[in-house]
């Protein structure tokens, strides 16, 4: 079914960093991991994809993936040409402001209720 | 339809572009959605071994009615044991390329997995050559 990431991000109070006009699609599921291969791989279409990579190359995996948005960790923080990017290739990115376990925690909580 | 694609070794910042590239024009088609992702893994994955490995590569594919050929063909180091490469977790990637979270060991698993036919050759000290073949099957 999938939720929405204007209400994900509403509920669990994520900072929505890029492709703030995609926040209408949903999301379903999520994939945890800082190995580009191991996402390319595993991670399904429509996933969110919570991780502490925040160069360049997680835009590209989000979109040949097809990945509903990625959800950076902490206070990392995304150089200005990476949310530029993200833009242009309609990749939503949020931060979540919190580790990875809580992150996960959280979501996992919030998706399967 | 033949179309070929320049990969720059070395360079993290434009990597990707190619297989971006090539989906955006398979979209095009009327190729499945799975197919299109499958495509999609693979070339990614051979476009950053050459980014993480090589000097330099030309990526080339070739979309018929009924398959789509890929090559990709790069001039690097090449590989000393192709079986060995194709194991899973093993990697010569450096610990730079490692923090960014490539050289995992599953780019060439990930591509095995990801296409119909697989062909790694490659000539230590000259280079590596992978052919990647798809079958398009009517009504999938």
């Amino acid at each position: 079914m999938g939720t929405s990431l204007n209400k994900l991000k509403e509920e669990l109070r994520y900072e929505c960093l890029s492709g703030k006009e995609w926040l209408g699609t949903t999301a379903d599921g999520a994939y945890v991991s800082d190995l580009l291969s191991d996402v390319m791989g595993k991670a399904q279409p429509g996933m969110l994809w919570i991780t502490s990579q925040v160069h360049r190359n997680i835009v590209a995996v989000a979109s040949l993936k097809e990945l509903s948005a990625i959800i950076v960790i902490n206070e990392r923080k995304v150089d200005q040409e990476v949310l530029e990017q993200a833009d242009s290739e309609g990749v939503v990115i949020l931060a979540s402001g919190k580790p990875a376990f809580e992150t996960a925690g959280e979501l996992y909580r919030y998706l399967i209720r | 339809m033949k179309i070929e694609y320049y990969i720059e070794g070395g360079n993290f910042s434009t990597a990707g572009s190619a297989s971006s590239e090539v989906k955006k024009t398979l979209k095009q088609f009327n190729i499945s959605p799975l197919l299109l992702r499958k495509v999609a893994v693979a070339l990614y994955e051979a476009e950053m071994n050459v980014v993480a490995h090589a000097y330099r590569g030309i990526m080339s594919v070739d979309i018929q009615p009924f398959c789509i050929w890929v090559v990709v063909e790069d001039e690097g180091p090449g590989i000393e044991d192709i079986g060995k490469a194709m194991e899973e977790g093993f990697s010569t990637a450096t610990e730079e390329v490692r923090q960014m979270g490539f050289g995992a060991g599953m780019g060439l698993p990930n591509i095995k997995k990801n296409s119909d036919e697989m062909t790694l050759t490659s000539t230590p000290g000259v280079g590596t050559r992978l052919e990647l073949s798809y079958f398009v099957k009517l009504n999938n």
